[in-house]
């Protein structure tokens, strides 16, 4: 690889690498995130392979291995280009058919996605309603850019901000780019990326300025920062290179957790890269900018991702948030000033360079602008990773991206910001997402895991389930945080146990808000809110646990019998599925449930077709 | 020199000082116990939680490690401050009800029952043993280990440190069982859990070697006999 010595030796290589792209030749796109690997887009990547060396299409067709496309409900997926066609859960049998017709710049009917509303076929995959109502400005290249090749990157307008913020040689300008831009941090809460980085420019530089970038995300069902470092990793370096420019800084860390393995692999792969071309290192384009960027792998910890947290992990020592003040912008990593960016947040820098504040501003409202990536999970039809423009109503993220309920039962509310995040009742789904509105109501954006519920799930439940990952994952450190989680779930216990009494609500609120207002961190201070969240919109489901010992949703299993009523056909399909043998009954006869056998797990009612089984 | 409103009265300290050292200063007190003077400020019981800031924002902060700031207006003992004083000392007398410590403060609370589930833990794990050992005794032969509920204190590996001196400063600062170490007659050690417990010195043959500059213990006299 050649070394770039100066800015123009870098658009000299973007025009060579313009010029010599073909884009009549027809090329199969593979989404091969991990999502996509796992279920099975390696199968399909060496069959396309093999099609096309046996078949000696070599130069014909070409084969470009991406991260996700984010469409998780029909992986494996292939997309086309240039005719953009879309093939959803893609049969490794089918594969070679595909690669056929690309060579004949045709389709294959039959595979292509099909509209569940209205039944027709969709080919283009701009105009499946999923894709349809977003807007993917920081995702749209995840498709276009094959992670682990550099030029890919360069080819789609890669670097080209670095060159420009480079060849302007103002550091003052990107500061007051990013100021105008309005970006707020992606992390959760919201602070203004511009003022953090102004924040850090005025620190005299006398031992370092230190960049850091946090992908340490660990939301359960939240895999932003995953798809981003797996699918475009160079846009995140070329930030960070941006932001050291910006800010006088020449040392940066990518903190990404360990668990993360196919994100760790493109990062060493492309920061490698970066090394080679001369964009990363000293004397960056002939410059005399110098910057050095690494990688840190954390351990996994939730916690971590807190930004004090974070520091002492990177310096060798247990993950604990410390008091701030100092801040880390005073003080921070090995005690010099240091900034603290989300994955999401430093994607969004090269985009704010290239096309302007100004032009950044248009998308979003007035205080949040910008887009914001969410994965958008649970009982929804279409789930997946998605981009959105701020201000967007959750009805519309629910019901036209996500297509509405998965399953009979109608969606009951939907979870924002991961386990510190609350609950929002279907009666204020008109709530538009953005940092203020989210928080007014109880929860908060949270780095944007979106868990959408339905009339069969328990909010108790819910709120139970997020306590008793608070209760493993809070550092410990403080007390009302560590014994206050411990004893909310205790509580909860009770409740869906059938132990609980009236006292044990007003105890369980008096708890939640001392652990809100007492403990250090961000992880403290709302681990409550899944609890206070679900007391405030679905206090009625609390109640009916306590005073009725009644699930109306049917999850907790102290509370609940399961019966057979006479809509049972005997069909016995259920008998044979009870691996208790709780059912008995004779064929063509009603049957009964056991209830000293029965442990309801719900298998029989999920086989019966006639919905003969009943919980109360 | 920073000034600052301390329940309305306005004093000045030095630049550095903590919300809690000035408080105590100026005759406000605030109860805590993960503090001890010549220790580095930790604010893991969160106990001297104090009320900062005026109008609509107002902030619960730990006293022992917000450094004051000018113009601060802090409050040691505002409703909102007794209020989570109150839920806290619940939480502890719930976990740890045999400490002398807990219970005093408790009393002077106004307690006389708890709302939770009855736990008998010895350990709040507020930390002083692990400052102490590492800041005074330079020893670090005690740490923490995991996190959340399974957090707990110990050796490396639970092994017998190497590093250990035995000195016994941990269980003197110990707030959790301050008293066990301070009786040598069973009948006036308030919790009597030192009587089952085999502290690390036991384990030597030559205690007298051991430089231990405590009272010798209920179990130690246990031993003697």
């Amino acid at each position: 690889m050649e070394s770039l010595k100066t800015i123009d030796h870098f658009h000299a290589l973007q025009r060579r690498l313009l010029s010599s792209r073909d884009p009549v030749i027809p090329t199969l796109i593979i989404s091969a995130g991990t999502c996509g690997q796992a279920s099975g887009a390696n199968d399909l990547i060496r069959i396309a392979k093999r099609e096309i060396l046996g078949k000696k299409l070599t130069g014909k067709v070409r084969l470009r291995i991406t991260g996700c496309h984010g469409f998780c409900e029909m992986e494996p997926s292939v997309l086309v280009e240039p005719r953009r066609t879309f093939y959803p859960k893609v049969n490794p049998k089918d594969m070679a058919r595909i690669v056929e017709a690309v060579t004949t710049y045709s389709i294959v009917e039959e595979f292509l996605f099909v509209d569940e509303t209205t039944g027709n076929k969709i080919e283009k995959k701009e105009e499946i309603p999923f894709f349809k109502s977003q807007v993917r400005t920081l995702l749209g290249l995840n498709e276009k850019v094959d992670p682990i090749r550099i030029y890919n990157y360069i080819e789609h307008g890669g670097y080209q901000a670095l060159a420009t913020v480079l060849s302007r040689g103002d550091s003052g300008w990107v500061v007051d780019e990013m100021k105008a831009s309005g970006l707020r941090g992606r992390g959760g809460a919201g602070f203004p990326t511009g003022l953090k980085w102004e924040m850090l420019a005025r620190q005299s530089n006398g031992y370092g300025k230190i960049l850091i970038c946090n992908g340490d995300e660990g939301d359960p069902g939240a895999y932003m920062d995953r798809s981003l470092l797996e699918g475009n990793p160079h846009s995140i370096i070329e930030g960070m290179i941006i932001g050291g420019f910006g800010t006088g800084a020449n040392e940066g860390i990518l903190y990404v957790r360990n668990e993360y393995p196919l994100a760790i692999k493109h990062l060493v792969i492309a920061l490698r890269q970066a090394y080679q071309l001369g964009l990363l290192g000293s004397n960056i384009l002939g410059t005399g900018f110098s910057f050095d960027l690494r990688l840190v792998r954390g351990a996994g910890a939730f916690v971590c991702g807190e930004e004090t947290a974070l520091i002492k992990s990177i310096e060798g020592k247990m993950g604990e948030p410390v008091q701030r003040p100092p801040f880390p912008v005073q003080k921070g990593l090995f005690g010099k000033p240091t900034l603290i960016n989300n994955v999401e947040t430093w994607a969004n820098v090269p985009m704010i360079m290239n096309q302007g504040a100004q032009n950044f501003k248009k998308v979003g409202t007035e205080q949040n602008t910008g887009t914001k990536i969410f994965s958008l999970v649970g009982k929804v039809k279409n789930t997946g990773f998605i981009e959105v423009p701020m201000g967007i109503s959750l009805r519309e993220v629910v019901h036209t991206i996500g297509g509405g309920p998965s399953g009979k039962a109608a969606i009951k509310a939907v979870q924002t910001g991961g386990p510190s995040g609350g609950c929002i009742p279907i009666s204020r789904f008109d709530l538009t997402i953005d940092y203020e509105s989210l928080k007014t109501a109880g929860s908060i954006m949270g780095s944007g895991g979106m868990i959408v519920m339905d009339e069969r799930t328990c909010m108790v439940d819910v709120a139970k389930y997020f306590m008793n990952f608070l209760k493993e994952e809070s550092c410990g450190k403080c007390f009302t945080c560590r014994k206050g989680t411990q004893r909310m779930y205790e509580l909860l216990d009770d409740i869906t146990a059938g132990r609980a009494v009236r006292e044990t609500l007003d105890l369980l609120e008096e708890l939640s808000n001392t652990v809100k207002d007492t403990t250090l961190c961000g992880l403290g201070q709302t681990a409550p809110n899944p609890v206070l969240s679900t007391l405030r919109y679905f206090r009625q489901e609390y109640l009916d646990h306590i005073e009725h010992r009644r699930c109306p949703a049917g999850v907790c299993k102290d509370l609940i019998t399961y019966s057979i009523n006479e809509k049972c056909t005997g069909c016995q399909l259920c008998l044979k599925t009870c691996s208790f043998g709780a059912i008995r009954g004779e064929k063509k006869g009603i049957h009964q449930i056991d209830r000293e056998k029965c442990i309801r797990c719900g298998a029989c009612r999920d086989v019966c077709k006639f919905d003969a089984i009943e919980i109360k | 020199m920073v000034t600052l409103t301390i329940n309305g009265l306005e004093v000045s300290v030095e630049e550095g000082t903590t919300l809690l050292e000035a408080s105590r200063f100026y005759g406000f007190p605030i109860p805590t116990l993960c503090h001890m003077d010549g220790l580095s400020p930790y604010g893991a019981c969160r106990l001297c939680v104090v009320e900062i800031g005026q109008g609509p924002n107002t902030k619960l902060v730990t006293s022992c490690t917000y450094p004051v700031e000018e113009g601060l207006q802090v409050r040691t003992a505002s409703a909102r401050v007794v209020k989570a004083r109150k839920m806290i000392l619940e939480l502890l007398l719930a976990s740890c009800p045999q400490s002398k410590i807990i219970q005093d403060l408790a009393s002077s609370h106004d307690f006389r029952q708890q709302r939770f589930k009855q736990e008998h833990e010895d350990c709040i794990l507020c930390g002083l043993c692990v400052r102490i050992c590492e800041e005074q005794m330079m020893a670090k032969a005690i740490g923490f280990r995991s996190r959340g509920e399974k957090r707990s204190l110990g050796t490396p590996f639970d092994l017998k440190s190497e590093v250990c001196r035995l000195c016994g400063a941990c269980l003197y600062v110990c707030p959790a069982c301050q008293l066990r170490c301070t009786y040598t007659e069973p009948d006036k050690a308030i919790c009597g859990g030192c009587a089952n417990l085999s502290p690390p010195c036991l384990e030597k043959s030559s205690f007298d070697d051991m430089m231990c500059y405590m009272e010798p213990c209920v179990a130690c006299e246990i031993k003697k006999d």
